[in-house]
């Protein structure tokens, strides 16, 4: 079981949250050309790393908010969360 | 190469079967292969047997960093179909149900093939409607498929549960009657034992650390035991596809996640066939030991792990329980985990890179045990050619970008969501 330090409601099981992928893709800005290559990488294109992973989880059964998760996909040991709109330093 | 046979078998017998000879070989590296073919999974073994036995390419190299057989090859639940809607994921699948049938021979070892049939149970009149159109498919396809209804279902498996009051009733079913089953070590053992006779290179405990690129060319793999030059590279490392990926400054359209598995104790023989759960993802067959093979969802989130989470494993089973309510009775005997290139459109890719002389075969999600033959055949054409044959021509790298995707469930880019 993984338990995840919501920046909201505290300490809570994985069962609480859904997952939301890798939170390092971001979409290109609305207002400019957006070039094939650019939005491959934005739909399809994952980096997918063995190690620390910033990703997304919805604590879906709580609070309801989007939250960013630091994790290692190799150990699945969780290092710090943030909320959504907080900048990762 | 010795040929197994019974023969040889009560030959040996005479001297307490200590005169075998080896399956394979343990070589050294040599300096330079024309093909290097990293990952000795079953689909980089069966790659290096066609290249040898089709196209007479027989100085290859299979670069391996663990033990061959000890990855996905080893960790699947076995289950052999071709019951796909899309002509792609069909047609390619029924050529391998092909090579599946002439197997044992074909390898001169049992892989104890056993065409049982497979049937996806459906809980709607919706659903039905789905896998009519399904089935309509892939009878176009020349695949066998045959509609069940609840009676006809009924009869087949009749432990399952049909009582009135249930969450998810079982309306019918699709089947398809020349699926099912097959040893899986046996296949990585067969194709490594043959590919080694006809002088492939099985080069286990080396890791691949980096690749030999200058002018847009592949030249080679640097390895924990050394340098190897190569004219042609092949990748078959699924699950590790993103890590060698990087090493290659290539982002692909794939994440890795983590399944699991499990079997019960051995019990006595109660189902013939394989059977899937239509309101959820499970799946069960019963091995030639008795045992119940189970498996289901992703555990959901990108992992390398190769060990699960018990809230997954909870989820699936109560939706085997449901299906199946005897299932509860059962102990658990194993559970364990494999880690999957999931693609971004549930398909996988087979095809050349921008690299020349560098080759890609990975993204094969729940399905890439049934899919060895036909990924090894299909593999090695693609490189020994340097040309995609017209069975993979559908899962090429670059269908991302023009939009062809081959999204067989309609799942979309969220490949966790089951």
């Amino acid at each position: 079981m993984l338990y995840i330090n919501c920046p909201h409601c505290g300490m809570r099981s994985q069962n609480e949250f859904s997952y939301g992928g890798d939170a390092s893709v971001i979409r290109p800005e609305l207002n400019k050309e957006v070039s094939d290559q650019e939005w491959d990488n934005f739909v399809y294109n994952r980096k997918s790393l063995r190690g620390k992973h910033l990703e997304l989880w919805q604590h879906i059964s709580g609070c309801r908010q989007w939250i960013k998760v630091e994790r290692d996909t190799a150990t699945h040991e969780i290092f710090r969360t943030f909320k959504s709109d907080e900048e990762v330093a | 190469m010795q040929k197994y046979s019974i023969f040889n078998l009560v030959k040996n017998a005479f001297s307490n079967h200590e005169n075998w000879d080896l399956a394979w070989k343990d070589p050294t590296p040599k300096e330079e292969y024309d093909v290097v073919i990293i990952g000795g999974g079953g689909h980089g073994l069966a790659t290096a047997y066609y290249l040898a036995k089709e196209h007479n390419v027989t100085n290859v190299a299979i670069i391996e960093k663990g033990w061959i057989g000890g990855g996905n090859v080893g960790r699947n639940t076995t289950i052999i179909r071709s019951n796909y809607m899309h002509d792609e994921n069909g047609l390619f699948s029924e050529f391998g149900m092909d090579l599946w049938r002439k197997m044992s021979q074909d390898l001169n070892y049992n892989v104890m093939f056993s065409p049982r049939g497979i049937i996806n149970l459906a809980h709607s009149d919706a659903q039905m409607n789905a896998y009519a159109r399904r089935g309509n498919s892939m009878r176009l396809n020349g695949i066998d498929a045959v509609l069940l209804n609840r009676e006809q279902v009924k009869e087949i498996i009749p432990m399952a549960d049909f009582s009135e009051n249930v969450r998810f009733p079982i309306f019918g079913g699709l089947m398809q009657p020349s699926a099912g089953t097959a040893r899986h070590d046996a296949v990585a053992w067969g194709y490594a034992r043959q590919a080694d006779s006809m002088g492939v290179d099985i080069i286990q405990n080396c890791e691949v650390i980096g690749f030999d690129v200058s002018a847009g060319k592949i030249n080679g793999i640097r390895t924990s035991r050394g340098n190897i030059k190569a004219k042609k590279v092949g990748l078959c490392v699924a699950g590790s596809t993103n890590i060698l990926a990087e090493k290659l400054n290539m982002t692909l359209p794939i994440e890795t996640h983590l399944l699991q598995a499990c079997v019960s104790e051995p019990v006595k023989p109660v189902l013939d066939n394989v059977v899937t759960f239509g309101a959820g993802h499970f799946y069960v067959s019963q091995s030639d030991k008795g045992e119940m093979v189970m498996g289901g969802d992703l555990d959901g989130y990108n992992s390398y792990a190769q060990r699960g989470n018990l809230p997954t494993l909870q989820h699936v089973l109560s939706e085997g329980i449901a299906m199946m309510p005897f299932l509860s009775k059962l102990k658990m005997l194993r559970t364990w985990g494999g880690i999957m290139d999931m693609s971004m459109d549930g398909s996988p890719i087979i095809d050349k890179t921008h690299i020349d002389g560098l080759y890609l075969n990975c993204g094969w999600c729940y399905g890439g045990f049934k899919a060895t033959p036909a990924s090894g055949w299909t593999f090695a054409h693609t490189i020994a050619q340097d040309r995609v044959h017209e069975l993979n021509a559908g899962y090429s790298l670059n269908r991302f970008n023009t939009g062809h995707l081959i999204d067989e469930k309609g799942l979309g880019t969220k490949t966790w969501i089951s």
